[in-house]
């Protein structure tokens, strides 16, 4: 039985589609259509907005210093998804071929973190990152033990260890995303990866491919588009990212949310914020345009 | 190698091979190390946070005996079990929708359903923050109606995600055994709690999840849509790590961490850890 025709049973179809038609008019598309107004209006006094119809919002959101905003939001979201690339896809692969046993717990291991509270992994994060936290008192103990082992042979002992500042930079916020957004690497590239046909794979190594020509020639072109689908999932909320930037990073490593956010409780300028807000997700809808293209594209193999 | 396997390791078991188990068990760490310090350190006897100076359960005390701190909790606990009731029921009618029924302008409105999915939480926040201002909504109510903003903006955002794991469990559902319910004699309402339902119970398990630690753990869109008086946990944790670190966000952070991963026990007890491994 295929998909039924709506009029074949109208109450049926009222039932279950007026509740979420409703939902997603009011309390969605209302609120988008709201802010996508504002981004056209002017600020007239202290509460009262004029919606003129001006460009001028965004006029002013294409001035250098936001630009450099946008493409480093871009830049750092761009990065923390090749990092969580490069360390979850092995992490996939060991799922994927771990024994019955193993797999489901591995899987929970991953996905324990993801169900965790975001701010208290970013808090917990900035307990080991601080100037007093556990990285530095490790990374403090391997120079001393370089030193002592450099006096032992005879050399000038090191220099005593300055603790490194780990926190409120650029660094921060990149090693900050990728911790949070890890599991939503794994997770989509394990999808992928367990729908492998193994015997390709086995064929491959059989006609003496090494393992990382197998992998790069065979596993990850069958496995595109879960590994496209990981790439979304990373790059979409990194870009996105308020709360990471704003607790670890420092006065230069702002991210475009992070712009937003002042509009709206610091500076007061919702039109000017609603105008970047729209950016936002039209650059969205530009990344997904991007991957559902790349979809109808035909293999070329 | 020898100290790990007995059997040599067949060409396709890349899990028993060391480096893969090293790189495995470095993530591992590299996930687990900081929520294990935090953890530990709630029962630190020093109000710095980084010297261990012995075993103390008084921040746990401190911690629950903060009025506004267990409101927070309280608050967010209720949004949560409200949006994740409200998502099922809402989420699971779209799934029905978009799998059952043929209808003008399908795409589209498959497409808006799962659009709050894509849009980011800045601009959600934003756009509900902007949308509450407009129709006025009042922020002077008693508790729990005062929570009604919050959670209409955590239903928004939740309930595609139950549409997602429900619709795909519903791909795998065999239309015949609808139509033998109803040559049988069943109504609409007796197919969809009778056969329906239990067929997609295992998804509804898992979004209910999904829904309940969505909404628990939501800090930008509950930070824009909060009224002065209304509190949630991770909006008072923000404020309590923006101003200071102590032990006593450590201790109410493990509380948060222990009932996440009693939530998470309680829904592999009801469906195996395979079954809500799939769906996600």
């Amino acid at each position: 039985m295929a998909e039924q025709d709506w009029k074949t049973s109208k109450r049926t179809f009222a039932a279950v589609s007026l509740p979420t038609l409703f939902w997603v008019v009011v309390f969605f598309l209302l609120p988008m259509a709201i802010v996508w107004l504002y981004s056209f209006g002017e600020n007239r006094g202290l509460t009262e907005i004029e919606f003129s119809g001006t460009l001028d919002n965004y006029k002013r959101a294409t001035e250098w210093l936001y630009l450099t905003i946008f493409g480093k939001s871009f830049a750092v979201a761009a990065l923390v998804t090749l990092i969580c690339l490069i360390i979850g896809f092995p992490v996939a692969m060991a799922i994927t071929f771990a024994s019955e046993k193993w797999r489901p717990w591995l899987l929970l291991g991953i996905m324990l973190p993801f169900w965790t509270n975001l701010l208290i992994r970013t808090y917990a994060l900035m307990m080991l990152l601080g100037t007093q936290g556990f990285a530095n008192k490790g990374m403090g103990a391997l120079w001393e033990g370089t030193s002592w082992i450099k006096t032992l042979v005879g050399l000038q002992p090191l220099p005593t260890w300055e603790p490194v500042q780990l926190l409120f930079n650029n660094f921060a916020v990149v090693f900050g995303l990728v911790y949070v957004h890890l599991p939503f690497m794994v997770l989509p590239l394990y999808a992928a990866l367990d729908r492998l046909d193994r015997s390709l794979i086995e064929a491959s190594l059989d006609l003496g491919a090494g393992h990382f020509r197998t992998i790069m020639r065979i596993v990850v072109p069958l496995a595109a588009p879960g590994i496209i689908a990981g790439v979304m999932i990373t790059l979409i909320p990194a870009l996105g990212a308020y709360l990471t930037p704003d607790l670890m990073g420092g006065t230069d490593s702002q991210m475009i949310a992070n712009v937003i956010e002042r509009q709206f409780k610091k500076a007061n300028d919702w039109p000017f914020g609603a105008a970047l807000s729209f950016l936002l997700i039209y650059a969205m809808f530009v990344l997904i345009a991007i991957q559902s293209m790349r979809k109808k594209v035909p293999e070329v193999r | 190698m020898a100290l790990f396997t007995r059997t040599p390791v067949a060409p396709l078991e890349y899990s028993r091979t060391l480096w893969m188990r090293l790189w495995v068990g470095a993530v591992m760490v590299f996930l687990y190390a900081p929520l294990v310090v935090l953890m530990i350190f709630s029962f630190n006897d020093s109000k710095r946070n980084v010297v261990w100076r012995g075993f103390t359960t008084k921040y746990y005390e401190k911690a629950l005996g903060n009025d506004q701190l267990v409101e927070a909790l309280i608050n967010s606990l209720t949004i949560a079990a409200l949006a994740t009731l409200a998502s099922l029921v809402l989420g699971t009618l779209a799934a029905v929708l978009l799998w059952r029924f043929r209808f003008p302008w399908k795409g589209a409105i498959d497409g808006t359903i799962s659009l709050p999915i894509i849009v980011p939480e800045i601009c959600l926040g934003v756009a509900f923050l902007m949308f509450f201002a407009a129709v006025g909504w009042p922020t002077d109510l008693v508790w729990p109606f005062n929570l009604g903003a919050i959670t209409i903006a955590h239903i928004t955002f939740c309930f595609p995600f139950v549409t997602m794991v429900v619709r795909s469990r519903l791909a795998s559902f065999n239309r015949e055994q609808e139509e033998a319910a109803k040559d049988l004699g069943a109504s609409e309402g007796q197919v969809f709690r009778d056969v329906l339902i239990p067929h997609i119970k295992p998804a509804l398990v898992a979004g209910a999840l999904l829904a309940f630690t969505l909404s628990l753990d939501d800090f930008v869109i509950t930070y824009f849509t909060s009224g002065p008086d209304t509190i949630t946990f991770p909006v008072k944790v923000y404020s309590m790590v923006r101003f200071s670190v102590t032990p006593e966000v450590n201790a109410a952070s493990t509380l948060l961490i222990i009932l996440t991963v009693i939530l998470t026990f309680i829904a592999l007890k009801a469906q195996g850890v395979k079954a809500i491994a799939e769906t996600h």
